[in-house]
């Protein structure tokens, strides 16, 4: 996977990325909690897991993970331990070479609102993070985020649920920069789910109203899963599985080449 | 203070006194919101719909008001105590919450919200719990109205609050032991919002104290506001007069919001609110949110916290299980902008002792909480000799048994004072 060049939007990179694969079956968005499950690994398993995902998300740790299932709430916690923080991260990200896919931060409001919007946007376009996904920050509460990264072209992911109202829908995909975050199932993340027909349904309404790409996530960790989704989203977000993997010292790049559907 | 700042503060406290808060958004002036997963949002937009539907509706407030004086035991009674006031050189009233079913304000609420639940269709409700009262109340009120409950309980407080555990279980509630995070009532409230998330629709999440997403807070004050209403009446007949002061205790801050609340626009009436200082004013030593914390987003709410530089929530101390916790309610924080009410802490150890002054002095076994509203009392009192205090007396202490047997118990038997 290589970065498409010459995009000036950080945020527009980000779709045209999940696009270039999506040709091929659904783009590969890979999250990793930062510094887990060590933190001098950080810039290595960050470079492999980029160069075998499409877009990678790095989890910003934080003491109450309220959306997040025992995998990453364990990593979260492990990795404050080592003393894992936001402005950390951020310095990591702006000292390392550039990874070849764009990339997004994962944090809860938090520690992004004790940051400061002004110089986290700063901060993060400096240490070139293409768009941020806020789990607890809601787009009706999330306009003065939204707008401070904007003004650097950086995008603040808006999530959608099976439980979102037509409505709402429309005006989550309508805020959302980079993708739409389509939450597959009703839960916190990491659990093993089979893919229902009325969630393919529900992925084509997202689909259908939004203008950016939509990757489904929550519980994905085979290529069954990623087979099934072929064709009804353009990504798939695989968060607790890769953790796991992460965590058992094995290799995240060739763990995420084979959740790819096999190809001719 | 600069102008601006006065005429901000000034403009806030009119607005609270107009009763203009929550606004639509949720918000009490800066604080408050709603700052969930997406996923909860159809399931609080459902709450929200349910409020303005029945909450004030008069079929509603008939069968509250009917199970308030039928089963919870309402009206509580307001307790001249001359022997506190001899001591402390004030006319003491307590307005006795330990009094009502199951030992504690949380009942108020609990009832409230089962009976919302009912209505709103649910097929099961899940709660957290602290000190346990809440965990108490929200397994009787499932019982009363025929909810099957599930009872979210950090170990840490599971162990120092052990009778209430069993309390909950043969009200019919499972129990489920926290062990993630700091295994106290803020992982509780965690392991309770996932709980919610995998079955927004069918689960009612029936939340303890005035925090938490909008309309949580508000549903709380309204269904606590009891306490002032009550309080305030019966004061205004017993003394003819409204009280100098009214105190109580502030952990997420329910039973004080409710105390508080019909006293707002009595400018006369000076409003203290305290805190749990636990060991003292270090970072992680004390639960003293308003007196010690920074503005921040916690667990649905925008209200002050205890946290570090990075935004992380620190973990807190305090002797009483039901004031641990690192934040609250958005409306004290509004309260505390606005100027209306002052916020203080005491300490565990004054705490241990007003404990033990409210036993000899008025035959009253307060819990551990409301002990820290008696020891914040009696500060105010020593500065301000010969007046009238109310003070909310949230909760009876039996339930804090295990920590006063290893502490003033332990003192008696020494025969040390």
């Amino acid at each position: 996977m290589t970065a498409p060049a010459n995009v000036p939007v950080a945020h527009e990179r980000i779709g045209a990325a999940i696009r270039a694969a999506a040709a091929h079956g659904p783009a590969l968005v890979a999250f990793m909690t930062a510094g887990f499950p060590r933190r001098e690994q950080f810039r290595v398993q960050l470079a492999a897991v980029a160069d075998a995902a499409d877009v990678v998300e790095i989890g910003v740790p934080f003491t109450d993970p309220m959306a997040d299932g025992v995998t990453i709430q364990r990593s979260s916690r492990e990795a404050l331990a080592q003393g894992v923080t936001l402005a950390w991260i951020l310095d990591e990200l702006a000292a390392m070479p550039p990874v070849p896919a764009p990339l997004l931060l994962m944090s809860y409001l938090n520690p992004l609102l004790s940051y400061g919007y002004a110089a986290l946007a700063a901060a993060a376009e400096r240490a070139r993070v293409a768009g941020f996904i806020v789990p607890d920050l809601p787009f009706d509460e999330g306009g003065e985020l939204a707008a401070a990264l904007e003004a650097r072209g950086i995008a603040l992911v808006q999530m959608a649920t099976p439980v979102t109202t037509r409505e709402r829908l429309a005006k989550v995909c309508g805020a959302s920069r980079g993708f739409v975050y389509a939450v597959t199932m009703t839960g916190t993340t990491g659990r093993n789910v089979a893919v229902p027909d009325d969630v393919l349904a529900y992925l084509g309404r997202v689909r259908a109203v939004s203008r950016v790409p939509v990757c489904a996530g929550f519980g994905i960790r085979s290529r069954e899963q990623v087979e099934r989704l072929a064709g009804h989203v353009d990504g798939v977000v695989v968060g607790s599985a890769l953790v796991e993997v992460l965590e058992r010292g094995e290799d995240p790049a060739a763990w995420l080449r084979a959740l790819r559907p096999t190809r001719a | 203070m600069t102008a601006t700042g006065a005429a901000a503060r000034a403009q806030l406290l009119a607005d609270a006194i107009a009763g203009k808060f929550p606004d639509e958004g949720g918000r009490y002036g800066p604080f408050g919101g709603r700052y969930v997963p997406e996923t909860l949002i159809p399931a609080i937009e459902r709450l929200e719909a349910g409020l303005r539907e029945h909450l004030h509706a008069a079929d509603f407030q008939r069968e509250l008001a009917d199970e308030l004086r039928s089963w919870v035991g309402r009206p509580t009674a307001l307790t001249h105590a001359p022997r506190l006031g001899a001591r402390w050189g004030a006319d003491v009233w307590l307005k006795r919450e330990d009094l009502a079913h199951t030992g504690a304000h949380k009942i108020n609420n609990a009832i409230g919200q089962a009976l919302l639940a009912k209505r709103l269709g649910a097929r099961r409700v899940v709660a957290e719990t602290g000190a346990g009262q809440h965990g108490v109340a929200s397994a009787a009120a499932c019982a009363r109205v025929g909810l099957p409950c599930t009872v979210y309980m950090g170990a840490v407080d599971m162990e120092r609050q052990a009778p209430n555990v069993g309390r909950m279980r043969l009200l019919g509630a499972e129990v489920v032991a926290v062990t993630t995070g700091d295994r106290t009532l803020r992982a509780a409230v965690d392991e309770a919002l996932r709980d919610w998330v995998t079955d927004p629709l069918g689960t009612y999440y029936l939340l303890g104290s005035a925090i938490g997403p909008h309309p949580y807070p508000y549903l709380v004050r309204e269904l606590q506001t009891v306490i002032g209403r009550e309080a305030r009446a019966q004061l205004l007949e017993r003394a003819g007069a409204l009280p100098d002061a009214l105190i109580a205790c502030v952990g997420g801050g329910s039973n004080s919001i409710g105390l508080f609340h019909p006293f707002i626009a009595d400018a006369a009436v000076e409003i203290l609110g305290i805190e749990a200082g636990g060991r003292g004013p270090a970072l992680g030593e004390n639960s003293a949110t308003l007196a010690l914390g920074r503005p921040g987003v916690l667990q649905g709410t925008y209200s002050l916290l205890l946290q570090d530089e990075h935004g992380q929530i620190q973990e807190t101390h305090s002797v009483s299980a039901g004031l641990d916790y690192p934040g609250v309610g958005p409306e004290h924080a509004l309260l505390q902008a606005a100027g209306r009410v002052s916020y203080e802490a005491v300490s565990d150890t004054e705490a241990l002792a007003a404990v033990q002054e409210c036993c000899e002095a008025e035959g009253i076994l307060p819990a551990l909480e409301s002990a820290h509203a008696l020891a914040g009392a009696r500060r105010w009192a020593q500065a301000h000799p010969g007046k009238r205090i109310l003070i909310g007396l949230s909760g009876r202490g039996d339930k804090d048994m295990p920590t006063l047997q290893s502490t003033l118990i332990v003192q008696l038997e020494a025969g040390r004072p």
